[in-house]
């Protein structure tokens, strides 16, 4: 993976030295709360219903168990003992204060960490998929590109203070797991009919409360050009995207408004008049960070692994989580991991300082050192020997991490909600929980398949609502808590926004709602289907009148 | 207002004569009645992607920030110096503040006017970081010479 060289070393030391300085400005009086505002929205800092939340940046997901390890130690010395990984691969505190943030600045500089444009109206913490560089779909490891992608938009001059903020994701697979087609900008990296390997660049997706799936403005865009390509659909952005209302200032409005062949249009003017210019990193420069991302040592191994069979057949419990929360890799012997940070009626994404020791424990010893954040909330060891998965369920298990329900109904997300956040309608949390137990029992989740259930407190759809199979949004009647279900969204290849199934529930009864679509799922699916298939099939209306009628 | 001006990598306070400024949209419209004029003041939704007047006949053009949230400007002042070449003063007005003069001067902004920031407060931000990952249009204020990218690989080249 991507180390520092003194440069990034440089400018992560001097982010932290300077956000001091604004901090002791604070502090002092010299600068109002409102004068300090914009200084700490562009350092991942702001100001929840209790207290401060910091966000800490976690390049596309991928980190070691050093970087994992200061995080524990953040959990412990500054916060109340845990840390919450997000929808954006990147892990959150909610209880720092002030005072101590420059040292929290600090500790994270000293393994290769920052909270550098995780907030504010720039160009946000790029994403990519959990599983790069194992995955054996993936046509190459996407993660240079996205490195390449934070070194081009860190304090990019011209692009941070921009109409809102602005995300971007990288896939490399067909299997979307950065869900591409939902961001400000998507990039798809595949090979064309020619054998040549280049972007399909995919704008204007986004969920808030106007969502949209993006729009293709480029079937193929040669990797090298791909700085200057992103550059000019920035400037077309920051100068025509609209500024007068926060809820219409996404990109995605702007390409909506203009239309998508329009605006496609003015990027390529653009991008005509700065194509030669030094904004695409020479070739060489280009190597020196791909060899960063180089495989890690693999033995050679056979596809089956003795001993594994021998521990599944021994343990069922194990051979659970070996089907549900294993993935195949691209090298023989070897397994991808998912850990899950979904326990039966726990806080979707919460972790403690001890599990983070424990996966950090477990990550160096099994799997190369490294390890991912997902967008869903949770992690992955993505090189662990098959031989070796026995070892890590059992250590994971002795850490509390083994739950088996990777794409489960209990692996929900949900956005932090009135617990935690100061423009929610409702609560998310307790509603994510309670659906977790009444999903309860990992046999019956299994038997029901890939379910993704996501949560929202509110219309800004943190808890990514819009691309659930089963969306949950919370909102306000009256000042009573109600909640909204949407059903048929997805975030994968085969993007899609649910729709609104009829009027709004209690928190009381949006838990027996789920049980009911559940069940008329179960009752009607055919052969593999997963809910979101039978859907499909079905459409809405079987859905809402089972829906209704139980209620 | 305060002026603030920016040379070879250093701020320093600046008098001057007033300006006869004249906005884009009337020197368009009459350029004859404003034969005079030498500062061009251009709105920040003005599109400069195609010229529309040579502007190299004013020896400053002022740019507009009108809340400090508000970027638009900072792609004028690249467009001016890298599309146009323009090498007057690009100055900055309105919410001008400290803690942006960094990004300002990397767009080719050289003028500031500004009450946040007197001229050993803006050098200070200015010294805040020793490089930038990407190439802007700063080589004129002298605020970074190369990219990080084009560093590296002088230095492997040195070594
Ligand atoms: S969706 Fe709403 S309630 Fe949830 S975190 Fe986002 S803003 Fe807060």
């Amino acid at each position: 993976m991507y180390r520092y060289d003194e440069f990034d070393a440089t400018m992560v030391a001097e982010r932290a030295t300077q956000f001091r300085g604004q901090v002791a400005r604070r502090l002092s009086g010299e600068l109002s709360e409102d004068e300090f505002k914009p200084l700490r929205l562009m350092n991942g800092l702001y100001l929840q219903l209790h207290a401060y939340m910091l966000r800490v940046a976690i390049p596309y997901g991928t980190f070691t168990s050093r970087q994992m390890r200061m995080l524990a130690h953040v959990a412990r010395k500054y916060d109340k003992g845990y840390g919450h990984f997000t929808t954006r691969q990147n892990i959150q505190y909610n209880w720092p204060a002030l005072v101590d943030v420059p040292d929290i600045l600090d500790d994270l500089a000293s393994v290769e960490m920052h909270a550098i444009q995780t907030s504010g109206n720039c160009i946000r913490n790029v994403t990519s998929d959990q599983y790069a560089g194992a995955a054996a779909d993936e046509v190459e490891d996407p993660r240079p590109y996205a490195e390449m992608i934070r070194q081009w938009s860190t304090f990019h001059p011209e692009f941070s203070f921009l109409p809102r903020k602005f995300k971007i994701a990288v896939t490399a697979s067909d299997n979307d797991r950065a869900a591409t087609r939902v961001h400000d900008i998507g990039l798809r990296l595949y090979k064309n009919d020619a054998g040549e390997t280049g972007f399909e660049v995919i704008v204007g997706g986004g969920l808030g409360r106007t969502p949209y799936i993006g729009h293709t403005i480029r079937e193929f865009l040669p990797k090298e050009h791909l700085l200057s390509y992103l550059e000019a659909i920035l400037r077309v952005y920051n100068t025509q995207g609209r500024r007068d209302n926060l809820y219409k200032a996404r990109i995605k409005i702007l390409v909506n408004t203009e239309g998508a062949e329009r605006f496609g249009e003015l990027v390529e003017a653009e991008w005509e008049a700065i194509k030669g210019g030094e904004i695409d990193l020479p070739a060489e420069e280009m190597a020196r960070i791909d060899a960063y991302f180089a495989p890690p040592p693999f033995e050679a191994l056979s596809v089956d692994s003795a001993a594994l069979d021998q521990s599944r057949q021994d343990n069922d419990e194990f051979a659970q989580w070996l089907r549900v929360n294993t993935v195949p890799h691209k090298i023989p012997g070897y397994a991808i991991v998912n850990i899950s940070l979904k326990p039966i009626g726990g806080i979707p994404g919460d972790i403690s300082d001890e599990q983070m020791e424990a996966v950090a424990d477990i990550a160096e010893r099994y799997s190369f050192d490294e390890i991912r954040a997902t967008h869903e909330q949770n992690l992955t060891l993505a090189h662990v020997k098959k031989d070796d998965l026995f070892a890590v369920w059992q250590a994971l298990k002795a850490a509390d991490l083994a739950t088996a329900n990777a794409s489960l109904a209990s692996d929900i997300i949900a956005c932090p909600g009135l617990d935690y956040c100061n423009l929610a309608n409702t609560r998310s949390i307790p509603i994510a929980q309670r659906i977790s137990e009444r999903m309860g029992d990992l046999e019956k989740q299994e038997d029901l398949g890939e379910l993704k259930i996501k949560i929202s407190g509110c219309i800004n759809a943190c808890g990514h609502h819009h691309v659930g199979h089963i969306g949950i949004l919370g909102v306000d009647k009256k000042g009573e808590e109600f909640y909204q279900i949407t059903l048929g969204g997805s975030a994968a290849e085969d993007a899609s926004l649910g729709e609104i199934v009829g009027r709004g529930l209690s928190s009381g009864d949006v838990v027996d709602a789920v049980e009911t679509l559940v069940g008329f799922y179960r009752d009607n699916r055919q052969d593999k289907e997963r809910f979101l298939d039978t859907y499909r099939r079905l459409g809405a209306e079987p859905f809402k009148e089972a829906l209704y009628a139980a209620a | 207002m305060p002026l603030l001006k920016l040379n070879h990598g250093t701020f320093s306070p600046a008098v001057e004569e007033p300006l006869e400024e004249v906005s884009l949209a009337d020197w368009l419209d009459n350029p004859q009645a404003h034969a005079g004029a030498t500062a061009l003041v251009i709105a920040n939704d003005e599109d400069l992607s195609v010229v529309r007047c040579d502007v190299h006949a004013f020896s400053v053009i002022i740019l507009e920030f009108p809340r400090f949230g508000d970027g638009r400007a900072y792609t004028q002042a690249r467009l001016l110096r890298e599309r146009f070449g323009y090498e007057g003063e690009i100055r900055a007005r309105g919410d001008v503040l400290r803690d942006q003069i960094f990004f300002m001067a990397r767009c080719g902004i050289d003028g500031f006017e500004t009450a946040h920031a007197d001229a050993a407060s803006a050098n200070e931000a200015l010294q805040e970081f020793s490089f930038a990952y990407q190439r802007a249009a700063d080589s004129r204020g002298a605020v970074t010479d190369e990219p990080i990218w084009r560093r590296r690989l002088s230095r492997v080249k040195a070594a």
